[in-house]
């Protein structure tokens, strides 16, 4: 599932939700994978966290809520108008775990429905950096995740959209510029020229195009998110808005 | 796919407001400020070498219409040149697809933090009077500004004070701009480049209710919000913060302006600044009619200097008088 990446599989539908209603099989596969692609990490470790389900109990409720997902229809009890996509997502994750909790004999691994390839492994590492800080809540944990996620995705997308076009070196001064985890070791535009044998205009020049590029990326994953224009607008705006500290 | 730490989140995340400056002119310093639809930001113009602020859409493909609305507010401040109106320089489409507007970077506060620093009434009037002044002149060439409040008012370090914030400013018929009350929209106004001709737009406390009831707005409409910016403004000049303390005449000013029904306000900006400036001179102000005790203080208050001058006058020759007949 770490695969998919919407650049390589683009829908032709503006609305993700459109695209899930489709009655074209090979557009509804591939919105039901984006969809799952983005959030089957958030809605995993929101399991583990909120229910303090174990590794185990949370990998065969997160497959069977997106085997449900993809086979059952699940998305066709979503209204736009009363809420996020994401919100509905947790939601029903949430309806699962208690309905199953109620009638414990369907709580069963592995269950009938088909697998869905997930890096529960990977989840599990992350959960280690991400436990829950005092100061939030489930709520806030599973939008950080959300937001993580989309991250992660428009990150692919940037890698794979620089590799076919041969901008290897811009996307390795964007990353060395953002991705470096310690704040006071962050590189200057003069040590990036140094390290990148790069002049510093061209330096300048490189992290303004892949910002331009990494921006659009976010964008166009925030879209697949997202179920129709007017939530992709608030959720964007809101995510840019953020940025005003 | 490599696990983000929350310091990584957080700086992809400050990379997406950044405008990509590419090709143009400008190099981004600093975030200034951040609306519903758009960010300003501090820029440095590389050919001048000036600094300048920058207001840049949120978004490239703004559904209801942005891009165009900020283009129209250049259009309008390029129009409109005027000290008390902040001068645009440029206008354009960046390499991202966001729509920007290049205004003069003015450093100073805005209202709200400036009144703090406000000593008398009368000077917090005589700020009123030069906020009047930039919007009767867009009144004047046909536009109203509709968002009139003291954070869109700037009081800038020489002590200029300009009007700011004109993106939801509106064209409207000139020949009627400064007294129809319920004015009628200009055909342009259906453009689709013009801010609604109808629909809430403004800030609650500061807009005018019909403004609030989504109906047109018009001079009128400005006066109110001016208004509504005095009683801000005089209620912190006021003793105890209180707006009651203030003086009468200068509470029925503030009545008259941001009376309910828009015929009952003053017809005009010019004619609200009048009165303020009468007030300021110790005069009558026509939205209050005053008694004849209330009329013998403010005109002693008004010829004060004459009045001792006479009074120690009849004095000295009273003396004299007595004196000389000893």
């Amino acid at each position: 599932m770490e695969e998919v990446v919407a650049d390589k599989f683009p829908l032709t539908r503006h609305s993700i939700l459109a695209a899930v209603q489709s009655d074209d099989p090979a557009e509804k596969s591939r919105a039901l994978e984006t969809i799952t692609a983005a959030y089957w990490k958030p809605i995993y470790k929101h399991l583990r966290l909120r229910w303090e389900l174990n590794s185990a109990d949370a990998q065969d409720l997160t497959q069977e809520f997106f085997a449900r997902l993809i086979e059952k229809d699940f998305l066709a009890g979503y209204d736009s108008g009363k809420g996020r996509l994401r919100t509905f997502l947790r939601t029903c994750a949430d309806r699962l775990f208690l309905k199953q909790s109620r009638d414990a004999h369907r709580l069963k691994r592995g269950g009938d429905n088909s697998h869905v390839e997930l890096d529960f492994e990977t989840a599990e590492r992350e959960l280690a950096h991400t436990a829950l800080s005092s100061a939030d809540n489930f709520e806030q944990y599973f939008e950080r995740e959300c937001l993580r996620s989309l991250f992660a995705l428009a990150l692919e997308r940037l890698r794979s959209k620089y590799d076919v076009a041969g901008k290897l070196v811009y996307l390795a001064v964007f990353e060395r510029y953002n991705l470096t985890e310690d704040q006071d070791s962050h590189p200057t535009y003069a040590q990036l020229a140094a390290e990148f044998h790069l002049s510093p205009s061209d330096v300048t020049n490189y992290l303004s195009s892949a910002r331009r590029d990494f921006r659009q990326c976010v964008l166009d994953q925030l879209r697949d998110m997202t179920a129709t224009e007017e939530e992709f607008q608030a959720e964007a705006r809101a995510l840019l808005g953020a940025t005003a500290k | 796919m490599k696990w983000l730490s929350d310091q990584v989140v957080d700086q992809l995340r400050a990379n997406l407001g950044f405008p990509d400056l590419s090709g143009t002119r400008y190099r981004a310093v600093r975030l200034l400020a951040r609306g519903g639809m758009a960010a300003v930001w501090l820029a440095e113009d590389t050919v001048l070498h000036r600094q300048v602020a920058l207001k840049v859409l949120d978004l490239a493909d703004g559904k209801d219409d942005l891009a165009a609305r900020l283009l129209r507010e250049a259009e309008i401040l390029a129009s409109l040149e005027h000290p008390g109106i902040v001068p645009v320089h440029d206008a354009g489409t960046l390499a991202d697809g966001r729509v920007f507007c290049c205004m003069k970077y003015v450093q100073g506060e805005t209202l709200e933090q400036h009144v703090r620093r406000l000593g008398s009434t009368s000077e917090a009037l005589r700020l009123i009077l030069r906020i009047a002044e930039p919007l009767a002149f867009a009144h004047s060439h046909g536009v109203l500004h509709r968002d009139l409040k003291p954070g869109n008012t700037m009081i800038g370090p020489f002590g200029e004070v300009l009007v700011m914030d004109w993106g939801l400013a509106k064209r409207i018929e000139l020949a009627s701009a400064a007294t129809a009350p319920p004015l009628a929209i200009h055909p342009e106004a259906g453009h689709s480049t013009n801010p609604p001709a109808t629909g809430v737009v403004g800030t609650p406390g500061f807009m005018s209710p019909e403004q609030e009831r989504g109906d047109a707005a018009s001079p009128r409409s400005d006066v109110f919000s001016l208004g509504a910016v005095m009683a801000f403004t005089l209620a912190h000049t006021a003793p105890k913060n209180a707006f009651r303390s203030l003086p009468r005449p200068l509470r029925s000013i503030c009545g008259k302006a941001m009376a309910a029904n828009p015929a009952l306000r003053y017809e005009s900006v010019e004619a609200l600044a009048a009165d303020i400036s009468r007030y300021l001179e110790q005069m009558p102000v026509s939205a209050y009619r005053e008694n004849v005790l209330e009329r013998s203080v403010r005109l002693m208050h008004r010829h004060a200097t004459a009045i001792v001058l006479v009074l120690a006058y009849l004095f000295m020759r009273g003396l004299f008088i007595l004196f000389a007949k000893r």
